[in-house]
């Protein structure tokens, strides 16, 4: 035996030993103990803090239920999370990963255009697999479309469609007798333009007094320097400003805005994004005003204040923020439908969870049968200092929080919709 | 009229701003030869490491402080990497550079996370300069046009009055006479690298709190570099300078602006009636291009003069 055959040997036996260890390491799965739940969204990526965070978000909710006996007698709700890399083609790869996993349930949030080819691959999986199939629990995309035109039976939508917030922002702006002449920038893209367009079509019909005086759309990521866009809104003399952008956009945009001296209000739906309220900072301070279904000093309630302090218990680095109370509904009312229907299969669950009521701390949120929507409470709220009557808890850690304005009844937006809901014989 | 004025004053201290970032790289695109995939990388070391000093000592030392970190992460980045690459051609180092700005952006993510950090203006320089036809403008953006100018003066100087200045040039040309006179050829190399780096970490020292730090910083404005690089010409100072300039003022002027296709026919009389997608390409307005005109620019530069503004065609 010379040198080279040893390597060759030595070669091929840790390539078969690579491939053979994991099969064999590959712990044998506790079905009957745990029901899994998969977390299909960014964990690599631009947002995968904002993915890593709504993992802990949903791990907690899961938890609090289990402390409390889990679903079906005990069994523990596990979640299992899948990366979507941000991008369709790799959210599908782990749609199918989750499926050869026999798990039933996903959830979902980050990015409309993931949101939109897992909705066409879960339609397409439950269609040809009847045996296999996977309910989608979506508890962050605003596309309205998903609970109208694009509406499914196994699609479940926890949070406020883009319709349902342009409605809550509206209403709020036309009682502000205060605005005269508005602003309104956006990023762009479509859904983008269909948003605003809404926006100006709603104030038309409630404030038709108020001037829109400027509407600029700005390539999102791309601007560095905001400073010649608030020098427009500067010049129109506007007072208010619809900010629709979201991220760093958003937060330069503001900044923009203190350093040349405008003063005016802006309304946001994405104030509250991970590490924006600290990059606004003192610059947005009584002027950003925020639509959400909740921040930390909506609800001061007992109940609210115990589940958010045992989140920063678990999680006390301040980045690990508690965001996403639509994806706390998720986990509650997916637990409460297996229970209701006594069972973990996909369709009987749909059917449980489809039409189902709770009282959440919030308020009462139903889940509509028509078209798969959550209608729930929604917020304003105004930026402000950590300290600040109203303002008992800051977020990421940052020195800056939301205070509380006004709370906004599940029937002030509960809109009608297009959708057909074709409900599966069996 | 104060349209006019605004929009160049503005449009000035952007262009400065980008003068900050891309005269490091195009130094050492110039001296060395090497487009360095990196530059960026170490502008975003410059905000992190600026962000994380002044939260120790305060923002002026470590104005002082992070430059010469990350020049020094240079100079050894050049001694022990790139110059191995050497041999090997451009394209090797190219590549090096390439992965380096990767390896830099998961180190930035692995010490200070994924989210934006706090990295804020010195309370000293947080207000208004002046007021102009009602626009603020503040004493920090006043700095950075400072700094950016104090930079451009300290290098035309350093380059050609010094005598570090005239071997660095001279090595450029004829390495071979300059090392058989006795001067360390590699060492200059390696001075001009570390240079040009502390150039971009100052930018980012500078430029961080003003926009966001956060790890998407470097990718955000490395395209943006290279756009400036090329159209002032690779390796010349001045065609920098006036490349940060033109592109800043272009930016500006466009992103105030209102103007669309359509707009254009109705001041000339005409009132088309458009339809369909044509109505929607007359419509868009130029400050929905505005941030992407420097890459039309961009391309129209390589098409009708190559060498850039000010670049001189390479003899290899």
């Amino acid at each position: 035996m010379n040198k080279t055959s040893v390597h060759r040997a030595a070669r091929a036996a840790a390539l078969t030993l690579s491939f053979a260890l994991p099969i064999v390491a590959m712990p044998a799965s506790a079905h009957a103990e745990t029901i899994k739940v998969a977390f299909v969204d960014a964990l690599s990526g631009p947002m995968a803090n904002v993915g890593e965070t709504m993992l802990k978000n949903l791990q907690f909710a899961a938890d609090q239920i289990n402390a409390k006996g889990g679903v079906l007698g005990g069994k523990t709700i596990e979640i299992v999370p899948f990366d979507t890399k941000m991008s369709p083609k790799e959210a599908t790869i782990a749609l199918k990963q989750a499926s050869d996993a026999k798990i039933h349930f996903m959830l979902h949030a980050i990015s409309s255009s993931v949101a939109s080819a897992l909705l066409e691959s879960v339609n397409r999986q439950n269609e040809r697999y009847p045996d296999n199939r996977m309910l989608y629990l979506n508890y962050g995309s605003v596309d309205t479309s998903f609970t109208n035109a694009k509406c499914s039976f196994w699609f479940y939508r926890f949070a406020a469609n883009s319709d349902m917030k342009t409605e809550a922002k509206v209403n709020e702006m036309a009682a502000n007798k205060s605005i005269k002449k508005l602003f309104i920038i956006a990023q762009d893209f479509p859904t983008a333009h269909d948003a605003v367009q809404l926006s100006i079509d709603l104030l038309k019909k409630k404030r038709p007094d108020i001037e829109i005086v400027g509407t600029e759309f700005h390539p999102m990521g791309r601007v560095k320097d905001f400073t010649p866009y608030a020098g427009k809104i500067k010049s129109s003399v506007a007072d208010t400003v619809i900010a629709a952008s979201f991220g760093n956009d958003l937060s330069l945009l503001i900044r923009s805005g203190r350093e040349i001296g405008l003063n005016v209000n802006y309304y946001t739906f994405y104030a509250n994004g991970l590490g924006v309220p600290g990059a606004i900072g003192d610059a947005g301070v009584g002027k950003v005003k925020l639509i959400t279904e909740w921040h930390n000093n909506a609800v001061p309630t007992e109940n609210m204040e115990r589940y958010y302090a045992g989140f920063k218990q678990k999680y006390p680095d301040p980045k690990d923020e508690f965001i996403s109370f639509p994806g706390k509904l998720a986990i509650e009312m997916l637990a409460k439908a297996i229970d209701k229907a006594n069972s973990t299969d996909p369709r009987e669950v749909a059917l449980a969870l489809e039409g189902m009521k709770v009282t959440a701390e919030t308020g009462e949120v139903t889940m509509r049968k028509e078209d798969h929507q959550a209608s729930l409470p929604l917020f304003v709220a105004t930026l402000d200092k950590k300290g600040a009557p109203g303002v008992r808890h800051d977020l990421d850690g940052s020195g800056y929080g939301f205070k509380n304005n006004v709370r906004i009844e599940p029937l002030m937006t509960a809109l009608p919709t297009t959708c057909n809901m074709v409900r599966p014989v069996k | 009229m104060d349209f006019l004025i605004v929009s160049l004053l503005n449009g000035l201290s952007y262009g400065l701003l980008l003068f900050m970032l891309s005269s490091g790289l195009t130094l050492i695109l110039g001296m060395m030869g090497v487009l360095n995939f990196a530059h960026t990388s170490f502008y975003m070391l410059g905000a992190y490491f600026g962000y994380q000093i002044s939260r120790w000592v305060g923002f002026w030392p470590a104005l002082l402080i992070a430059p010469l970190v990350v020049g020094g992460i240079g100079a050894l980045v050049e001694r022990f990497g790139l110059r191995r690459m050497h041999r090997y051609g451009h394209v090797a180092e190219l590549l090096f550079t390439f992965g380096l700005a990767f390896m830099i952006e998961e180190i930035v993510h692995l010490v200070w996370g994924r989210a934006p950090v706090e990295y804020r203006i010195p309370a000293a320089l947080d207000r208004t300069l002046f007021s102009l036809f009602q626009f603020q403008y503040s004493a920090y953006r006043a700095f950075m046009m400072l700094v950016s100018l104090v930079m451009l003066a300290v290098l035309y100087f350093g380059l050609t009055r010094s005598r570090t200045g005239l071997i660095i040039q001279a090595s450029l040309t004829h390495p071979q006479a300059v090392e058989a006179l006795g001067h360390n050829v590699p060492r200059t190399f390696m001075l001009v690298f570390g240079g040009g780096s502390a150039l971009a970490g100052l930018a980012g020292v500078i430029g961080g709190n003003a926009f966001i730090t956060e790890p998407g910083m470097a990718a955000a404005v490395g395209s943006i570099v290279f756009v400036i690089v090329v159209v002032g010409g690779m390796g010349s100072l001045y065609g920098a300078f006036i490349g940060s300039l033109l592109i800043g003022v272009l930016q500006t002027f466009s992103a105030a602006s209102d103007l669309s296709l359509r707009k254009l026919f109705e001041l000339a009389g005409m009132h088309a009636a458009l339809t369909g997608p044509t109505a929607e390409l007359a419509s868009v307005k130029l400050s929905q291009l505005a941030p992407i005109l420097p890459y039309f620019l961009l391309v129209a530069m390589l098409i009708l003069r190559p060498q850039g503004l000010m670049g001189i065609r390479e003899e290899e």
